[in-house]
């Protein structure tokens, strides 16, 4: 029989660093796609999931087992992540003008027909990430996880270490900045 | 151009393409790796976080020392002939000698 995730947990506690392994295998997929949300070059992602688990066996004393296993680490995923973001905010006021040609095509059919201007091409999703990189830290983190995720503001208040009124006013100034750069956007382009 | 539509329609064009969960090959494998391996101390990184971490203080000391010697009331007669006093104490020797050839 498969031993539980609490006998894992126990077992590593006890210095059996091994029984760490089948759960970094469980958990991995779900910690790659946190971390593709916020970097782009795999060689980044790498890095945080690593630094994830590096934290996860660290810190795993400090997990208590009243949630499950999952809860800490996506907090603690979300975390790294979060840190990700305020250590690389270079390149962040790159000009609308460099928009790839697939991302202006969209672009202009949104704006001519705007029921034309499909969500699912490659150039909105394109676009978006770029938006998403204009972004600062903490918007970028804001939005993501409830506008893209669609997670409530408690769920985001625990998994960020935010309280729900921080969380409440830093998506609403995260959704003013995105305003501001899609205003950006067109008025580059359009005006 | 209508903002507010945009802004939707990007937002549905990020939810529409979920991240990849993809794990790069043997993955769990470098990080057990990583866990793993037996620790070295890296003396110079230890150092150097012992002798930061020291550094406030030290500079907590010196300024509460600047501070009392600044601030603290000079002393009547042992404050103000420290220089004497001190010259007196390096001297005692030479003047005990002088004084005992003239004896003589």
């Amino acid at each position: 029989m498969e031993p539980t995730e609490a006998e894992l947990i126990a077992s590593v506690l006890k210095g059996d660093a091994e029984s760490f392994e089948p759960l970094v295998q469980k958990y991995s997929p779900r910690v790659f796609a946190t971390a593709r949300r916020y970097a782009r070059r795999e060689s980044e992602i790498e890095d945080i999931v690593q630094e994830v688990w590096l934290k996860a066996f660290q810190k795993l004393k400090s997990f208590r087992g009243e949630a499950p296993f999952e809860h800490w680490l996506m907090r603690l995923t979300v975390r790294t992540c979060y840190d990700f973001l305020r250590a690389h905010q270079r390149n962040r006021e790159a000009a609308f003008s460099e928009l790839s040609d697939p991302e202006t095509d969209w672009l202009e059919r949104f704006v001519h027909h705007p029921a034309d201007a499909a969500e699912h091409a490659d150039a909105a999703r394109q676009l978006i990430e770029r938006v998403l990189e204009q972004l600062s830290p903490a918007a970028r983190l804001v939005i993501t996880l409830l506008e893209i995720e669609d997670r409530p503001v408690k769920e985001i208040s625990r998994l960020t270490g935010w309280s729900v009124p921080l969380v409440k006013v830093r998506a609403f100034r995260a959704r003013a900045e995105m305003r501001k750069i899609l205003a950006n956007i067109a008025k580059e382009k359009y005006l | 151009m209508d903002l507010a539509e945009l802004n939707r329609k990007l937002i549905a064009a990020a939810r529409a393409n979920p991240p990849s969960q993809r794990v790069p090959f043997a993955f769990e494998k470098r990080i057990m790796a990583r866990l793993t391996r037996p620790l070295v101390p890296d003396y110079r990184a230890l150092w150097a976080r012992a002798l930061w971490r020291a550094a406030a203080p030290c500079m907590a000391i010196m300024l509460l020392l600047s501070a009392w010697t600044f601030f603290a009331p000079a002393g009547s007669a042992s404050g103000s002939d420290l220089s004497q006093e001190l010259e007196n104490t390096v001297l005692a020797a030479v003047e005990q000698d002088s004084t005992a050839d003239w004896s003589r």
